[in-house]
């Protein structure tokens, strides 16, 4: 057992693509919320083998994609501040702020550097004293634990010039967000795995509570999307609405316990704003008062100057789910992976990228 | 961004376990999983083990997939 070739063996996705055939029988729409997923469905093709009565839709799970532009500005003002490092995950280095990217601003002579983990962002303040190491805190469930056992790092080994950008996201506030906009109609939620991995399952009971619409959380090979779908498709035509997990290799319905705590003793709920979506109340982390001498906002004084989105980009309504890239003018002409205008582009998850990589349901 | 792979535990030492990730050795972190062990298999997320992936759960996955297959090579 290896965990990954098992689950894309084809004979097993045969079986459940002749059972979902079989049963679904209703047309619904079900929404992939995370674009982990999004890729996957993509890469193996999977909107296009299921039945007519099945309509897939992308949600905003890129943490990239939904990354405000108001933040993606202060941290291009942050690396303009003599003797700061900026660290940051490769996907941000070319996301288009209001007025310039990470890349461009490295190109230009800032020092920002990529890496892999945070593990890296603590060497490089070890190895840099007399400079302000500066990390950028993207990510979902995900990754906030990662970050909050960096600054516990910090403290252990004392390290005083290390300090985050928190732009953590928080996963269930916006899809209440998304259900209560009314604007998209959803029958099934394909709920994210690896932030479900640390949350758990029960986070995610109030949509089958308050809204109805069945729930089952997914893993990322092509037989976990498969058996997620199936699993949706039977309780749409059960008429249950459920909270399942397809993943349960990996998902514990209590979630990770410690991922929890320590998320829970670095960081509180914040409200934050989400590109194309808005401000949402408790969606956001921001640091605990005891943490706060890491908080980059609060040691350094920067004016970001206004914002502005740029002009045709539709990447807002194609993260609420909306559009889709079918519907934008600048896709594939204006907009391409090598020179994108919108972060639904860049970002290798983002509904743009995988519509333009794989191709997507363009109809004429 | 949420990409987590699954890799197996080679050592333990602290807080750092050595993992093989397409034949390259490296270290991540064991914050997030105090449970893990050698021998076991985590999901590896921007160098932290955020979680240990259960055997027997993915065994019985494969499992309820062959029925399907099975039961409906039969229809």
């Amino acid at each position: 057992m290896k965990f990954i070739t098992e689950f894309r063996r084809s004979e097993l996705a045969e079986g459940l693509i002749s059972q979902i055939h079989r049963k679904s029988k209703t047309p619904v729409r079900f929404m992939e919320f995370c674009g982990g997923h999004t890729v996957t469905i993509f890469r193996y093709g999977i909107r296009q083998i299921l039945p007519e009565t099945i309509e897939m839709v992308s949600g905003p799970g890129c943490p990239v994609c939904v990354t405000a532009n108001a933040d993606l500005d202060k941290a291009i003002a942050l690396s303009q501040i003599p003797e700061v490092i900026i660290v940051t995950f490769g996907d941000m280095l070319k996301v288009p702020g209001s007025h310039s990217s990470l890349q461009k601003v490295k190109a230009d002579g800032a020092d920002v550097r990529v890496v892999y983990s945070t593990t890296n962002a603590l060497e490089i303040a070890e190895e840099n004293p007399t400079e302000s190491v500066i990390f950028l805190g993207i990510g979902f469930e995900t990754t906030a634990p990662t970050i909050a056992a960096s600054i516990l790092q910090a403290e252990e080994r004392r390290i005083k010039n290390y300090y985050i950008l928190s732009m953590h996201k928080l996963c269930p506030p916006v899809i209440r967000a998304l259900l209560d906009s009314g604007e998209v109609k959803l029958h099934g939620l394909i709920c994210p795995g690896h932030v479900s991995a640390i949350i758990g399952s029960h986070p995610w009971e109030f949509i089958t509570r308050d809204y109805g619409i069945p729930c089952v959380v997914s893993g990322f090979e092509p037989l976990d999307i498969l058996q997620c779908v199936d699993m949706l498709v039977a309780q749409v035509e059960n008429g249950e609405s459920r909270v399942e997990i397809a993943y349960r290799r990996g998902v514990r319905p209590e979630g990770n316990r410690e991922a929890l705590k320590l998320m829970e003793q670095v960081f509180e709920p914040c409200p934050t704003e989400w590109r194309g979506i808005g401000e949402i109340p408790d969606s956001g982390l921001k640091l605990r008062k005891e943490y706060q001498h890491f908080d980059a906002e609060l040691a350094f004084d920067i004016d970001p100057g206004p914002t502005y989105e740029p002009e045709g980009c539709i990447c807002g309504d194609i993260l609420r789910g909306v559009k889709t890239p079918a519907d934008c003018k600048l896709f594939g002409k204006v907009c391409t992976p090598e020179y994108p205008v919108g972060p639904c582009m860049v970002s290798s998850e983002g509904s743009c990228s995988a519509y333009y990589l794989y191709g997507g349901d363009f109809e004429g | 961004m949420c990409l987590a792979i699954p890799v197996l535990i080679k050592s333990i030492e602290d807080k750092e376990a050595e993992v093989k990730i397409g034949g390259i050795t490296r270290r991540i972190s064991l914050w997030l999983t105090p449970e893990a062990k050698v021998g076991d298999y985590a999901l590896i997320h921007t160098g932290y083990a955020i979680n240990i992936l259960d055997q027997e759960q993915a065994e019985e996955t494969l499992r309820l997939l062959k029925e399907i297959a099975e039961a409906e090579e039969k229809d």
